[in-house]
């Protein structure tokens, strides 16, 4: 590292804040005493306690089948979307109207959502989270490929066309193989932010299918178990292996 | 058929292709946003207008009473509570996020993306974890009031949790990546020949930063504090879980409405404050920077 000085002070702060409680966590999930705050050895047992566990069971079966298909749809329209308005429309409001479910606090969009299919008479389930973790996957897939659209050249694309290729085979032989790494990153970053997401599957959800993080937070207002540092783990664990993976893939630090 | 003559005579055709590109590409997912953004919303909006049903929902009767209830003094003492709290957070974050962000432009390029990868990685992990992380930080027999006991900087464990500095520091946990990402943007794009001839010029090196560097990256620190200050708001899991549902904070209110009290119309008044507030801020945010990129591009 080169000299920094006094400015380490601050790097390394923020730092310590913001792994010290996740490196707690992680260590306290090996823990085999069951009050969760004394150490008394080290232990995988609530890992096996946690596979066990009918509720997690449940809720991962849940979440993986909103977080598959909300990736599947919000990465195709999504990449669309992203085209369309960094080739086609070139318009500062509707880039910024794509990527506004990104910014919308998702309270508001909860609740609204709530309102909508009540309105509509739908009945809230899986499917109605799956519908609404689209609206702002969609947004994030469309930010990290529009991001990768402004390094790439339209000149190919445009050539293509001049060549006397159709619209469809220049998508499909020029446009689509140089976005490829930008859409399987921002595929990759709804997966986690679906896998994760809470308020909006609170609001939108069904009384019987709750997902992970809906059972996660029903456990932690009842108190610590160590099963919860467990799952907590793994689920870390997840998470930073996928937006690693992602970060590998686009090299895009700045398409948050 | 490329020929000049050919493109000039297609001319219609080719923007007709250009209008139905847009709507085979973008249309979707326009309609998506629209759908399931847009209508929500406006949804919320007429909803506050009405009355509230008997089971959540409303009954068709127009009424402003919703927006006059929430000048009642519970509800403004709610208000208050959590604009200091967010506030509260918001500059923390400034205060440990500008230093930061301004370390980061500092180091070589290899551990500046390093570094920026670091910050961003716990924001992508499951927020109710990074919560519950606190849980067990802060409880009275936890590693914090542990450490400090065994330090002999306290006599007994201290009550951390559940208390309003508890929900700033979840809060603060939360956001703090949002505030050092655009700061460092603005930073990167800050032009170094102008600190460098506040440099020559005489100034010095506090000066410069104080008289250059920190106005012309305003822009970005403020999009940073709307990023912290408003979700902040909103956020009921926070309060809920490290402040122990004794700071009731807007968003708390918002979801009692909508879940519990099942009042939906008082519900959307305070949301839509929430939602008013981010459009405003971000409006100012938007004012203000044109003027400090305009008298940056006078003075060059």
């Amino acid at each position: 590292m080169p000299r920094v000085g006094w400015l380490r002070v601050p790097l390394i702060v923020t730092y310590a804040f913001l792994y010290l409680p996740i490196a707690v966590l992680v260590v306290m999930s090996f823990n085999a005493s069951k009050t969760p705050f004394t150490w008394t050895g080290f232990s995988t047992r609530w890992y096996g306690e946690l596979f066990s566990n009918e509720l997690i069971r449940e809720g991962f079966v849940n979440t993986m089948i909103v977080a598959i298909g909300a990736t599947v749809l919000a990465t195709i329209l999504g990449t669309l979307l992203a085209i369309g308005v960094a080739r086609y429309f070139r318009s500062s409001i509707v880039e910024a109207y794509s990527l506004a479910p990104a910014i919308i606090p998702d309270l508001a969009l909860a609740i609204g959502l709530l309102a909508l299919f009540g309105l509509l008479g739908v009945t809230l389930s899986l499917v109605s989270v799956l519908l609404s973790h689209v609206v702002f996957g969609m947004a994030f897939v469309a930010a990290v490929v529009i991001a990768r659209l402004g390094q790439t050249d339209a000149s190919l694309e445009e050539a293509s066309r001049d060549l006397g290729a159709g619209a469809v085979t220049t998508f499909a032989r020029i446009t689509l193989p140089s976005l490829a790494p930008a859409i399987v990153a921002g595929a990759l970053l709804v997966f986690t932010l679906s896998l994760d997401e809470f308020v909006v599957a609170y609001f939108t959800d069904g009384p019987n299918t709750p997902t992970l993080p809906i059972v996660i937070y029903s456990m932690v207002r009842f108190g610590v178990t160590p099963e919860i540092n467990a799952l907590a783990a793994l689920l870390l664990l997840v998470s930073f292996t996928i937006v690693l993976s992602a970060q590998r893939i686009t090299r895009l630090t700045d398409a948050v | 058929m490329t020929s000049p003559d050919g493109r000039t005579s297609g001319r219609g055709a080719s923007r007709r292709r250009a209008l139905s590109a847009r709507a085979v590409f973008a249309g979707p997912g326009l309609l998506y946003a629209t759908l399931f953004m847009t209508l929500p919303l406006l949804l919320i909006l007429v909803y506050s207008f009405f009355t509230r049903g008997r089971f959540g929902g409303v009954v068709w009767e127009f009424t402003l009473d919703n927006y006059g209830r929430a000048f009642e003094p519970v509800y403004v003492k709610v208000f208050g509570t959590s604009i200091a709290i967010a506030a509260a957070t918001t500059v923390l974050a400034l205060l440990l996020g500008y230093p930061t962000a301004y370390a980061i432009t500092r180091l070589s390029p290899r551990w500046r993306t390093v570094a920026l990868i670091l910050v961003v990685l716990p924001f992508w992990t499951n927020f109710l974890i990074r919560t519950y992380a606190w849980i067990i930080l802060l409880n009275s027999e936890g590693p914090v009031n542990t450490a400090l006991v065994d330090l002999g900087i306290i006599g007994a464990p201290l009550g951390l949790l559940y208390t309003p500095g508890a929900v700033i520091v979840g809060l603060l946990y939360a956001y703090l990546p949002l505030v050092v990402l655009p700061v460092y943007a603005s930073l990167e794009r800050v032009d170094r020949q102008l600190v460098e001839a506040a440099s020559n010029l005489g100034a010095s090196r506090t000066r410069a930063f104080f008289d250059v560097t920190l106005p012309l990256t305003l822009p970005g620190a403020m999009i940073g504090a709307i990023f912290v200050f408003v979700p902040s708001l909103g956020n009921f899991v926070v309060p809920e879980l490290l402040g122990g549902g004794k700071t009731v904070m807007v968003g708390n209110l918002i979801r009692d409405q909508f879940l519990e009290a099942r009042d939906w119309p008082f519900g959307s008044v305070i949301a839509l404050f929430v939602v008013a507030l981010l459009v405003v801020l971000f409006a100012l945010q938007a004012y203000i920077s044109r003027r400090i990129n305009g008298r940056q591009v006078s003075r060059a």
